[in-house]
């Protein structure tokens, strides 16, 4: 179960097919076929190996990203300005724990167990979002990231709930409900503090001004930069390129910050009256890659974060397994346990 | 509502609203400190459960006791120093580790419990009314914790040992939810709230023989007896964190 191999020489499980199968140009045909007529791959059913490697990364750096995406706003829960935004901000963190969940036992489908993806996150050999590697230095931060980052997250999320892979599909349509929650209080905040106080005019948007550009490259390189996107399309793990999800998203957001006031960070923006698009200007791509190698504000924080959980978490989950041993014919385990 | 209780009850009241209040504030306040930082995933979910529903328990006591004195839950919650505060001091202790978090979480589930079960019976329908909405989710947290000190009780040596040190350290504190302030015996009197001494046995005769069926020694350590007025150091370094965002503004701001 906890392999995870790189080459196509080991089956991960028995209904992966390798190159060199015998049948597998005839399988590969069927596979494809079934795709392209909308139906379902399903835990179980054949696949080629690289579209269980695509889904094994895309699916575990998603359930990596909730998981590290707690961090960035989980440290303002304490100090949430009024009770009602407390909550909202406790509500939502859990649900990003809860979004971690589900992809965990959507990777588990594909015989990957969630301690294996655990350990190479906390390695350092796993990717997550590049996002939650940058602080949250105000409050007003935690609305933008609502408002910005759930967003973008919405939108990817929406296009990969048509994924061709049944469980991630279905996790995304639940994920989905729960992250326009998200959006919408992070809107809702945004909108008051940009017609706040002077501070909360100031904070929205240096906020803004932070985020902006973090937001945007969430949707990852530009098509041409990107090496997986046609084996991701041609089998419809993803059916709407980086660059399109990127440019429907700022025509969507752009209008909607500027009527609240807000200053998109961009002297190039403008709008394009032929297309009816907002061109938005060059992305600082070498930023990005910085921020993916480990170089960014808040990489090494934010993993040791999650390895100071893990390691104050050992003796705690060593003690549930005891306990589990010593009384399992007395007790039914219940949820709670790992 | 109001005009059933004389100024002296309805002043009762609100004290004891408060102090229902600002444990739960602080209480959640510390279990919220744990989302993202959990020893599992799923206690990440849970225990940020824990909190709101903490934190809701007590923004319901802030409004019944808005509704006797017209303050306003926000700013009695951002804008109070820690010695306007009523909490007892077992919850704003630091979160210290697992174990600890669980103990305390279930020594004060117990009484919450136990304190709803009669509440549910008062003679201010208000506070009949809000202690039957909050029960279902304490009877949840009573399950929840009760597993985990029993699971971290019998678990290895050293969650045993971590277990019984946080036992040593809470066990004094705990006596402190017990101690009544100046117009108790009036609303106990009155039916409104119920007599903490008897609360108090009720909850020794539950927790002391579930912790000692989980193998742990109850302390022989001197019961904390001081008012709700006293504080240890940790209350205004957790206030100072929880208000710095509130207070860089007026209390009128809206956020």
């Amino acid at each position: 179960m906890s392999a995870f191999p790189r080459t196509p020489n080991t089956r991960p499980l028995p209904n992966v097919g390798l190159p060199t199968d015998p049948d597998y140009e005839q399988r590969l045909a069927e596979f494809e076929a079934r795709i392209e007529a909308g139906e379902k791959i399903e835990p179980g059913d054949w696949m080629p190996y690289e579209y269980w490697r695509q889904l094994v990364r895309m699916i575990s750096q998603h359930a990596h990203s909730e998981v590290v995406g707690m961090l960035p706003e989980g440290a303002w829960i304490t100090r949430a300005p009024s009770l009602r935004r407390k909550l909202i901000l406790l509500a939502k963190v859990q649900d990003e724990a809860g979004h971690g969940q589900y992809l965990y036992h959507a990777v588990e489908t594909l015989g990957v167990d969630r301690g294996t993806l655990i350990h190479q996150l906390l390695e350092g050999k796993a990717k997550y979002s590049s996002v939650f590697n940058y602080p949250t230095l105000t409050w007003a931060d935690v609305a933008m990231i609502g408002w910005l980052v759930d967003g973008a997250a919405i939108k990817n999320q929406t296009m990969l709930a048509h994924c061709s892979y049944g469980p991630y599909s279905r996790a995304m349509v639940r994920i989905c409900a729960e992250e326009t929650f998200h959006y919408k209080q992070g809107k809702e905040a945004i909108t008051l503090y940009a017609q706040g106080t002077p501070r909360q005019r100031r904070w929205a948007q240096d906020a803004l001004d932070r985020w902006w550009w973090p937001a945007l490259m969430m949707f990852g390189p530009h098509d041409k930069d990107s090496p997986n996107t046609p084996a991701l399309m041609r089998w419809k793990i993803k059916t709407k390129s980086n660059d399109t999800l990127r440019q429907e998203f700022v025509n969507e957001i752009i209008p909607e910050l500027m009527a609240v006031g807000l200053e998109i960070p961009d002297p190039d923006l403008r709008y394009d009256e032929e297309t009816g698009n907002w061109l938005i200007g060059p992305i600082d791509w070498a930023e990005f890659w910085q921020v993916i190698r480990g170089n960014g504000l808040m990489n090494q924080a934010r993993m040791a974060a999650r390895r100071q959980a893990h390691e104050e978490g050992q003796w705690v989950r060593e003690a549930v397994e005891a306990y589990a041993r010593r009384h399992q014919a007395r007790q039914a385990p219940e949820k709670i346990a790992a | 509502m109001t005009g059933q209780l004389d100024a002296q009850l309805q002043q009762a009241l609100a004290d004891r609203l408060l102090a229902l209040a600002d444990d739960e504030v602080i209480l959640g306040h510390r279990d919220a400190e744990w989302t993202g930082h959990a020893p599992i995933l799923e206690e990440d979910i849970a225990i940020a459960n824990l909190a709101q529903d903490e934190i809701g328990h007590a923004l319901i006591w802030y409004q019944l006791r808005e509704d006797l004195t017209g303050r306003d839950p926000d700013e009695t919650v951002y804008f109070r120093d820690a010695s306007a505060y009523r909490n007892v001091q077992m919850v704003e202790l630091p979160k210290g580790d697992w174990a600890f978090t669980m103990l305390r979480q279930y020594l004060f589930d117990v009484y919450e419990r136990l304190l709803l079960d009669r509440l549910v019976a008062s003679t201010h329908a208000p506070l009949a009314e809000a202690a039957a909405k909050i029960r279902r989710e304490e009877i949840y947290h009573y399950r929840h914790t009760s597993t985990w000190v029993e699971r971290l009780a019998l678990g290895t040596e050293e969650s045993h040992r971590r277990m019984q040190d946080g036992l040593d350290r809470l066990w004094p504190f705990a006596a402190q939810l017990f101690v009544a302030g100046p117009g108790d015996g009036a609303l106990a009197a009155a039916g409104i709230f119920p007599d903490l001494s008897e609360l108090q046995q009720a909850w020794e005769a539950t927790v002391r023989p579930f912790l000692e069926q989980a193998e742990l020694t109850i302390p022989q350590a001197e019961p904390l007896t001081v008012g709700r007025e006293r504080h240890t150091h940790w209350l205004p370094i957790l206030l100072g964190e929880m208000q710095v965002v509130a207070r860089v503004e007026t209390p009128e701001t809206a956020w």
